[in-house]
């Protein structure tokens, strides 16, 4: 076995050193009754070729010739290789934990670096190293509200990310803090009036999505501006933050923590996880914020350098009392979008924004032009509801061509006519205007 | 040419004491290293690393958007060109200890080879580029290999099924007390306390409190095991379970589990296992068969998945028959030839819910399966038997040398102290500090919280014998060194790119982000 580098000659000598017989007396600490008396039902071990054929058959049966039309949570996008390249050198993808901080500098100042990143597309003061993920932050900054404000109410708006408010349910339930969702109006936007008359003194924390599920760029400025009229904290959610490079940052629009993926950035879709999730905050809040944090700091002759720091609010120490149980997070995702965003840099992350955005509207138009309006009337970034009929029969019409053509909403809002046909598709700098093109004429035929 | 200052080296002895002096017991020397500043403090003005494709289209967002939304640049990125990332992001890696570079024992958190082939397979289009609401038409690859991973997961495990979705350990843990308050809340109460031994996993605390329990500590014995009486005394009707990491975190098996499960199941509580330590008993005995109701694995320890920086994990949960319908969604489920997932609560009216977005950290899932694939039932079992020879090994060598504070049998991991070097002065920091000098990661340190000034080591069968010998010849030169002159020990390390940093000052004065003109000296 190549991981298992001993020999029989090393065996017999470490036994002998140890006092042990055998190797199985070397579990004589396990009551015989206790032992697994035969060998695991499981396939027979395979050698490296079997291996690497026998899993090549298997992703095989996964369609992925064309890019996806399907966002809703996770997006396509090109990965410069650049970014799996840096990533795949052992020493950062191995690296635990960094317990160690003199020899973890190179994690902990690419995670200082992505925390700076999260602030500066965020507009916010401070962030974590990162998150399991976009779902769980959102969770996590709910739960957090209700820490902050001591208030038991949380109000959320029916356009954020079902699978996250589903997450979030089951996050609160055991903590006996309630959910208000309220609905969104034709636009896609969430519904203000509806917002306001369901804040009052006891919602800890009012949640967005921006942009939201439907791909629309959300009225932050003025939910937040409710949230605040009741001293609760507006928090804002974004799955797709390539639309960071060309919105605001949610922090210049009120909202006092900002969640989400980056994904989008150096993360493939890889069916749903791992990607990175961040959490970012204004300063005063900083103590009650989950998870790990890096910080910055001297050693002993006087030189910068990086540890993890603030950690009392960690099961570390409080143990019971911490502010949430999360031990790891997803530093390795969190350097891929590290990396990435590096690349992109100032010039190129407002040019993927719009070009994801151009897209969006290439895609608008071609389904406009096979008769298939847009659902909704918000402003979209690159991600949009379109009206296409039968949109189960149509993604199982396109499936057989190899195309994600969308998630139907109707999934997702089973109890809302207007979604009935209703089917969100993304374009992305994936999708070039000939694909576009001609998958709306599929979506069509 | 004459030599016009008569000096004569002595290449010889320089050679010597350059080798004594600057080559640790794990070969650790000191090599070209660059500083290295932020990405931050770097770069010039126009300069990009990307490539992108046109627009496609003359759309103005200025249109569309209202103009408060709108930003035409994000202040304060850098701009750098492709090199200026790859040799800062090459740098920084350097800075970095990896499994690749050495020797990295520590404990509780199996940190053993992540091997290639399952990096080469988790990157196949077919897997990176699924996407997760693809028709299940287009995915019958991934779910099939989810399928078979949560088949795998159960048969090691002893349990009836699995759930892959929890994003990490942790996640698993908080996503097994709700299972078990679930089913409590099902029969009609979901009661109050959750008892947790001293030796037990430091999230499972705070995994019970989000849960709403009070935590009810239990001490364990003067051999590091938890005792039936122990449970007994604190076993009452409003205790919904009990949870156990066995092997605990001292290396130890708990030998009573049958009846202390025995003792909880009398009073209608639980038994929950961490799973943490798995590697100990893979092919060798099942938590399933031992009378826990709940276990949760981590894959990115046991089934060696990689975590830079600490994660992504994964952290599926293993159940027992009448725990199943609590569990969370998604299922994978298995019709004929035709894989699909059970997403819809009201296929399992009982479910506790989501727990992350989508199916769970899916890349992780293809490779665990392929190292299980490759080890076999018989490389699985060896995997036990070469991780527990390998901690044995490590205690007969330095047994002698430091503090041994509990006798009893160990099995994967080995928990020693530092108090023989109490006269010296030489703590367990000092002790891992000067571990990197020669060349090592230190083991983990202060950790059981149970044992004072803990250094507890834990191998795992991918290291060789001669590794393993030359690191205990750092650990003895230490204990040594620390008797002869331990402001030596103290002063340590002295080859990584940092000195001792200061921890203190990062939490009372914290800075943690880059601001323009930021002095951090």
């Amino acid at each position: 076995m190549r991981y298992h580098p001993h020999t029989e000659g090393d065996v017999r000598e470490m036994l002998e050193a140890a006092g042990a017989k055998s190797l199985d007396d070397l579990f004589r600490s396990i009551p015989a009754p206790l032992r697994l008396s035969r060998p695991l039902e499981l396939p027979p071990a395979a050698d490296e070729v079997t291996l690497l054929a026998e899993l090549r058959r298997l992703a095989a049966r996964n369609d992925v010739e064309h890019p996806p039309f399907v966002g809703a949570g996770a997006y396509p996008h090109h990965v410069p290789p650049a970014v799996d390249q840096l990533l795949l050198r052992g020493e950062f993808f191995t690296a635990y934990t960094p317990y160690q901080p003199e020899i973890s500098q190179g994690t902990l100042q690419a995670l200082f670096e992505w925390q700076t990143f999260v602030c500066l597309l965020t507009g916010l003061e401070v962030a974590n190293a990162s998150m399991y993920d976009g779902a769980t932050a959102m969770a996590e900054a709910a739960l957090m509200a209700t820490r902050v404000t001591g208030r038991s109410k949380v109000v959320v708006s029916a356009a954020v990310h079902p699978e996250y408010r589903k997450v979030l349910a089951t996050y609160l339930r055991s903590s006996g803090d309630r959910i208000v969702t309220v609905p969104y109006g034709a636009d896609g936007r969430t519904d203000l009036a509806a917002l306001k008359a369901a804040v009052d003194q006891e919602t800890a924390a009012v949640l967005v999505g921006y942009p939201n599920f439907f791909g629309v760029v959300d009225a932050l400025p003025e939910a937040a501006a409710v949230a605040h009229a009741q001293g609760a904290l507006c928090v804002s959610v974004t799955c797709e933050a390539v639309a960071l490079g060309l919105l605001q940052g949610p922090g210049a629009l009120g909202a006092d923590v900002a969640v989400g993926t980056f994904q989008s950035f150096g993360n493939p879709v890889s069916f749903g996880g791992p990607a990175p999730g961040f959490f970012a905050l204004r300063e005063e809040h900083l103590r009650q914020m989950p998870g790990r944090i890096c910080g910055a700091t001297v050693d002993k002759q006087g030189r910068r350098g990086f540890v993890l720091t603030l950690s009392t609010r960690e099961q570390h120490i409080r143990r019971e009392r911490a502010t949430s149980n999360i031990c790891t997070n997803a530093g390795l995702c969190a350097l891929a979008s590290t990396i990435h965003l590096a690349l992109l840099g100032k010039k190129g992350l407002a040019e993927l924004a719009r070009v994801n955005y151009a897209r969006g509207r290439l895609l608008a138009e071609a389904m406009e032009r096979q008769g298939c309006p847009s659902v909704f009337s918000g402003p979209a970034f690159n991600e949009r509801a379109f009206e296409v009929g039968d949109a189960e029969a149509v993604v199982e019409r396109l499936a057989a061509r190899g195309i994600a053509a969308g998630a139907p909403l109707a999934r997702f809002y089973p109890d809302d006519p207007r979604l009935k046909g209703a089917l969100l598709c993304v374009a992305t700098e994936l999708h070039d205007p000939e694909l576009i093109d001609l998958f709306a004429k599929a979506v069509r035929s | 040419m004459a030599n016009p200052t008569g000096w004569k080296p002595d290449m010889e002895k320089g050679a010597a004491s350059a080798a004594r002096d600057e080559v640790g017991l794990g070969h650790a020397t000191r090599g070209l290293a660059f500083e290295e500043g932020l990405l931050f403090e770097r770069g010039s003005r126009g300069r990009t690393g990307v490539s992108l494709p046109k627009r496609g289209s003359e759309a103005d967002p200025a249109r569309e958007l209202p103009a408060e939304l709108l930003r035409p640049e994000v202040d304060g990125l850098p701009e750098v060109g492709e090199l200026e990332v790859v040799r800062h992001f090459t740098r920084l890696s350097t800075w970095n200890w990896g499994i690749d570079t050495g020797f990295y024992p520590l404990g509780s958190c199996t940190m053993k080879y992540n091997p290639k082939s399952s990096e080469a397979l988790a990157r196949l289009p077919g897997f990176a580029g699924a996407h997760p609401l693809a028709h299940p038409s287009m995915a019958q690859g991934a779910l099939e290999l989810m399928y078979r991973l949560e088949r795998a997961l159960s048969e090691i495990s002893g349990f009836d099924a699995t759930s892959l979705s929890p994003a990490a350990g942790a996640q698993g843990e908080l996503c097994g007390m709700m299972v078990i308050r679930a089913w409590h809340t099902a029969r009609g109460n979901p009661r109050k306390k959750v008892l947790i031994p001293d030796t037990a996993h430091g999230t499972n605390p705070a995994s019970s409190a989000l849960n709403g329990y009070e935590v009810v500590p239990v001490k364990s014995g003067e051999d590091g095991r938890l005792h039936p009486d122990a449970v007994r005394a604190v076993m009452d009707e409003d205790v919904a379970a009990i949870m156990i990491t066995n092997p605990n975190t001292l290396g130890i098996f708990e030998t009573h589990i049958a009846e202390i499960a025995e003792i909880v199941h009398a009073k209608g509580g639980l038994v929950y296992g961490d799973g943490a330590n798995m590697n100990a008993l893979l092919g060798v005995a099942r938590p399933g068969d031992m009378g826990f109701d709940v276990m949760q694995f981590n894959l990115h320890k046991t089934f060696a998945t990689p975590h830079g920086g600490g994660g992504p994990g994964s952290g599926p949960v293993a159940v027992k028959a009448a725990l199943v319908p609590f569990l969370p969604l998604p299922v994978v489920a298995r019709e004929g030839e035709r894989y699909r997932l059970v997403t819809d609560p009201a296929e399992r009216p009982q479910t506790i819910g989501k727990l992350r977005e989508f199916w769970g950290n899916f890349g992780m899932f293809v490779r665990a399966w392929a190292l299980i694939r490759e080890l076999g039932p018989d490389g699985l079992r060896s995997t036990a038997h070469l991780a527990v020879l390998n901690a044995n090994y490590v205690r007969a060598l330095l047994a002698d040398a430091y503090d041994l504070p509990y006798g009893t049998d160990s099995l994967h991991e080995v928990v020693f102290t530092d108090k023989n070097l109490k006269p010296t002065g030489v703590t367990t920091m000092d002790v891992a500090k000067r571990l990197i000098d020669h060349g090592f990661h230190p083991p983990t340190v202060y950790f059981p919280l149970v044992v004072h000034g803990a250094l507890m080591i834990e191998p795992t069968e991918t290291e060789s014998k001669e590794t393993l010998e030359r690191f205990c010849a750092a650990m003895r030169a230490i204990a040594e060194e620390a008797a002869t002159s331990p402001e030596a020990v103290k002063a340590a390390p002295t080859k990584p790119v940092r000195a001792r940093l200061d921890e203190t000052r990062a939490a009372r004065k914290p800075v943690l982000r880059w601001t323009p003109g930021m002095k951090v000296e």
